[in-house]
């Protein structure tokens, strides 16, 4: 098993007017080939824009990558040539966007956007890119494929949309691809489908998947490993049948625990309390402890180190070891600031 | 399509009977035509209420109005008073307008479009501020201001181009004129660009395409600049029929015998069917370019479908 992308201590900021926002602050995550990694985390922890700083998509200005090394197979793209790392975009590495409505372009036709993967990376004639479009689309199981590759996005239901936008991030059979919440959009009964579908493709190609989701239960099924973003962090890492039996942060805790689940069935939904800080104030310390249950003075003035917890596992909180043996559901812990 | 095509159609014959019965009124009820032609002698009654027979001018007005479309439909539109037949005199008149609107439409589009598109992806820079300012000014500058400046300096001055254009009207000395005419249009067509590339710029399809891999120009021209003309290019299709009416001035200050120039001596010589005559066929060329653009647009925007 080889790693195919690595990310390493990435930092990205936004000049705004409202100052500087450190979006992506320090995040650090490893694709292996073949496999899935899940990145969770709550709105605005810096799950889309880590994924765009990858693809060397970020809007700059007024995104700006301040450190960090992205290694896909071990070489540089921060470092790359525009040109290389162009020829490495959409061919190697893809992007699947959450709303394909908007992120397909509404007046050209599907099979002209599908066309235009072979005819810019391959230099395949029109007419060959255009029959390759329609193979492609055959694949997603778009049904008629042949005659629906004149028609427009628009004229697409939501799922078919979204097998469009996958096709055309498999077009080049890449080795990566970074699906950005690609169920959120979509009609609950067509999320299973789609998500299907993208897993299935992923074993017959034997690509890398970046899943960026909220679904949790979707990543249990599909992801191998799990990130846990917070506030522009990663909070915690570990293979993913681990992290649901025992989380070693009290972010994770919190967000397993606000799952409904038929276990538990009539006890309350936990939900972590409070809002997830703005990136323009992240408080001092650790990120999370205004909301966290096990806050104490350290942790509002010392910025906890990524910890090796075990062997592949790593947890941002100096209290993993209270978090990770034990203290679930035995309500508040012993020296809680409060 | 089609029957979206025949019901504009219909559509156009309310308004084009609703303004050119309003021209109508205005030239004929509101100023003594038989009078104009006389000058400053008072005519002698006898004559006058013959002529006024000739030109069916002692009919209702409503009378007249029909008996003047009825003639415009079998392609008689009337005699100035000077025995040249309006007709003969659009003849002359509307080729060289028609060339000096195109000769101004493609300044407008081309400059105006590439303006757009550098300050548009460059906003906030120096690019974009100078333009900016650019098209203030010529905003702000009336065509005749302009127009006699640009003839000064370009045609007396330096010497570049005759300072009026000869009766053929050659397209090489058209082009300053058209430039004239263009100004303020292009100023528009700059301004519509730029706020159309900048809010294109962002969008998620401009990102998808460069995260295909699509080289700038690609992402720029067929992605970004694709979606960004659709309002501009309805812009420039209502414009050609102001540019044609607008030319007034511009054909006055090059001495260009076109529909302005024709429409002007219409004007000031009282001449009713020359004027009555240019506006009318001005006002089909209005409802024609507004149905094309319409057309362009569905064409221009699959999103939009005529039923
Ligand atoms: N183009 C931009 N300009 C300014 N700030 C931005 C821009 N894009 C993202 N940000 C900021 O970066 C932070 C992280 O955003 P990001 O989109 O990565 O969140 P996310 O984890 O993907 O959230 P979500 O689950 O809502 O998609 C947010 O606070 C956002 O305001
Ligand atoms: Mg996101």
């Amino acid at each position: 098993m080889s790693t195919l992308l690595e990310v390493t201590d990435l930092h990205v900021e936004f000049r705004t007017r409202d100052g500087i926002a450190k979006a992506v602050d320090g995040v650090s995550y490893a694709v292996q080939a073949g496999q899935t990694l899940a990145v969770l985390g709550e709105s605005g922890s810096g799950k889309s824009v880590t994924a765009q700083a990858v693809m060397g998509i970020l809007d700059s200005p007024p995104g700006r990558i301040t450190a960090g090394r992205i290694a896909f197979h071990g070489q540089d793209l921060l470092t790359m040539p525009e040109r290389e790392r162009r020829a490495v975009r959409g061919a190697r590495m893809a992007m699947i966007f959450q709303d394909a409505l908007s992120a397909l372009n509404p007046v050209l036709s599907v099979g002209h956007q599908l066309a235009e993967m072979f005819t810019t990376h391959r230099g395949t004639s029109r007419k060959d890119a255009r029959a390759k479009a329609v193979e492609l689309m055959d694949r997603v199981r778009i049904p008629a494929a042949r005659q629906r590759a004149g028609d427009f996005p628009h004229q697409f239901s939501g799922g078919m949309r979204q097998r469009v936008m996958i096709a055309m991030a498999i077009a080049l059979e890449p080795e990566l691809v970074i699906a950005d919440e690609p169920t959120t959009a979509l009609d609950v009964t067509v999320q299973a489908q789609v998500m299907d579908l993208l897993a299935e493709l992923q074993r017959e190609m034997d690509m890398g998947l970046i899943l960026i989701t909220h679904d949790l239960g979707v990543v249990a099924d599909v992801a191998d490993h799990i990130a846990v973003m917070y506030a522009g962090r990663i909070v915690e890492t570990a293979p993913v049948h681990r992290i649901y039996a025992a989380p070693a942060h009290p972010y994770t805790k919190g967000l397993l625990e606000s799952i409904p689940r038929l276990d538990r069935k009539g006890r309350e939904l936990y939900a972590i309390k409070g809002l997830p800080p703005s990136p323009h104030h992240v408080p001092p310390g650790c990120a999370f402890n205004p909301r966290c249950p096990l806050a104490r003075d350290r942790c509002r003035t010392e910025q906890p180190p990524l910890y090796e917890v075990a062997a592949g596992r790593t947890s941002a909180c100096h209290y993993w070891h209270e978090c990770l043996h034990g203290t679930r559901d035995s309500g508040t812990p012993e020296g809680a600031g409060r | 399509m089609g029957r979206y095509v025949i019901r504009r159609l219909l559509q156009m014959i309310p308004v084009f009977i609703g303004s050119t019965f309003l021209i109508f009124v205005m030239v004929y009820a509101l100023g003594d035509p038989v009078a104009a032609l006389f000058g400053d002698r008072a005519p002698d009654p006898a004559t006058a209420a013959q002529i006024r027979r000739d030109l069916y001018l002692d009919h209702p007005l409503w009378q007249q109005y029909l008996h003047y479309m009825g003639q415009i439909f079998q392609g008689n539109f009337g005699t100035a008073f000077d025995g040249e037949s309006v007709l003969s005199l659009m003849a002359g008149a509307w080729p060289l307008t028609l060339r000096l609107t195109i000769v101004a439409i493609v300044v407008e589009a081309v400059v105006g479009v590439v303006l757009g598109l550098l300050s548009g992806l460059r906003r906030g820079r120096t690019v974009d501020s100078g333009v900016l300012v650019l098209t203030l000014i010529v905003v702000s500058v009336p065509t005749f201001v302009s127009g006699y400046v640009l003839q000064y300096l370009f045609g007396v001055r330096w010497n570049v181009v005759p300072p009026s254009v000869s009766p053929g009207a050659p397209l090489n000395q058209l082009i300053l004129p058209g430039i004239v005419l263009a100004l303020v249009s292009l100023a528009y067509v700059t301004r519509l660009t730029r706020t159309s590339v900048a809010e294109n710029h962002r969008a998620d399809y401009v990102r998808t395409a460069t995260a295909k891999g699509l080289p700038r120009h690609t992402v720029v021209v067929r992605h970004l600049l694709r979606n960004s003309l659709i309002p501009v290019v309805t812009f420039i299709g209502t414009d050609i029929g102001a540019l044609m009416g607008g030319a007034i001035v511009t054909e006055r200050i090059f001495n260009i015998h076109g529909v302005g120039y024709q429409l002007y001596q219409g004007i000031v010589r009282q001449n009713s069917p020359t004027v009555v005559g240019f506006v009318t066929v001005l006002v089909i060329v209005f409802l024609l370019a507004n149905l094309l653009v319409d057309l362009l647009y569905a064409v221009l925007d699959p999103r939009i479908r005529y039923a």
